[in-house]
């Protein structure tokens, strides 16, 4: 059975506040580092997933984001194949 | 008359509604272990605080796949009532039996306090003993209690008269000050605040007892 490498990157929504994301940017100034405008922190989800063909691994990846991963409320996903 | 509270791994308030709602206000409960599907005989189920599954991915998030909640949305459809409690509340919320979504606190900081509450609707069981626009006095104790939902989704609530608890002052930076919300049909409510510890007189107020005691009335 082949095997597919893919990463989910899972996002706060633009409209809603990233308050950690705040923190980590006010940080960046004590750390000296200027001109910080935007920083806002999501989720890398690396997956490894046993699949017939890749549509079907990305049918099954696409469901897992979906389902799982990101909650569509709040969040969006982005799915890449690593090893197609 | 009984009353099941579930127990999660992680769970850390199951104990507390228990000795509120049998221990203060006499009424019958059941534990019900996560595992468990059986919800014969329960007139009410509560989803306790704590951090279910260790709140890994999000909040709720692994919860909402235990066999217990797969019977819980039969139950929910059928007019029983549902309590969601903090972590109880964002089960929910990541289950579907609510709209929205329980985000990060605006300040980042976990908050342990008391606050003021007020009734936004008494149109659910719940909340019909204190009676529209009473203010209630309860702990909230939660790093992620932000309530956040879509615009088209907040009409909707408004519509439904489903915000059935605001915060009088804020803390968490929620949509519409929202602490609580009922389903439309109104037998399920989710809210941060925790009703169970505010039952017994040795502990500080009672203002949570009338809510508990719909869980049967």
């Amino acid at each position: 059975m082949p095997r597919f490498k893919a990463r989910v990157l899972v996002r706060l929504r633009p409209s809603v506040l990233d308050p950690a994301g705040e923190a980590a940017r006010s940080a960046a100034l004590r750390l000296g580092v200027d001109g910080v405008q935007s920083l806002r922190i999501g989720k890398a989800v690396d997956v490894q997933l046993e699949a017939p063909d890749e549509s079907e691994a990305r049918r099954r990846l696409e469901q897992l984001s979906d389902r799982l991963l990101a909650n569509p409320v709040i969040e969006d996903w982005t799915l890449e194949m690593l090893n197609s | 008359m009984s009353i099941g509270v579930v127990v999660f791994p992680g769970s850390n308030c199951d104990r507390d509604v228990r000795w509120a709602a049998e221990g203060c206000l006499g009424m019958a409960t059941r534990c019900l272990w996560h595992e468990e599907t059986d919800l014969s005989g329960l007139d009410a189920v509560v989803l306790p605080g704590g951090f279910s599954y260790g709140d890994y991915l999000r909040c709720g998030a692994i919860a909402r796949f235990a066999p217990v909640l797969q019977s819980l949305l039969d139950f929910a459809d059928n007019g029983g009532r549902v309590l969601g409690i903090c972590n109880g509340f964002q089960v929910l919320t990541e289950l579907g039996l609510l709209p929205g979504a329980l985000t990060r606190n605006r300040d980042l900081h976990f908050i342990c306090e008391d606050t003021v509450l007020q009734v936004a609707s008494a149109r659910s069981p719940w909340l019909r003993a204190y009676g529209a626009k009473a203010y209630l006095n309860l702990p909230i104790a939660h790093g992620e209690g932000r309530f956040q939902c879509s615009g088209d989704t907040l009409k909707q609530l408004q519509d439904d008269d489903a915000i059935a608890l605001r915060y009088q002052n804020n803390p968490n930076g929620s949509i519409d000050d929202i602490a609580g919300i009922t389903n439309s049909a109104g037998n399920v409510l989710g809210l941060m605040p925790h009703p169970e510890r505010a039952c017994d007189p040795v502990t500080g107020g009672l203002d949570g007892r009338e809510l508990l005691q719909a869980l049967l009335n």
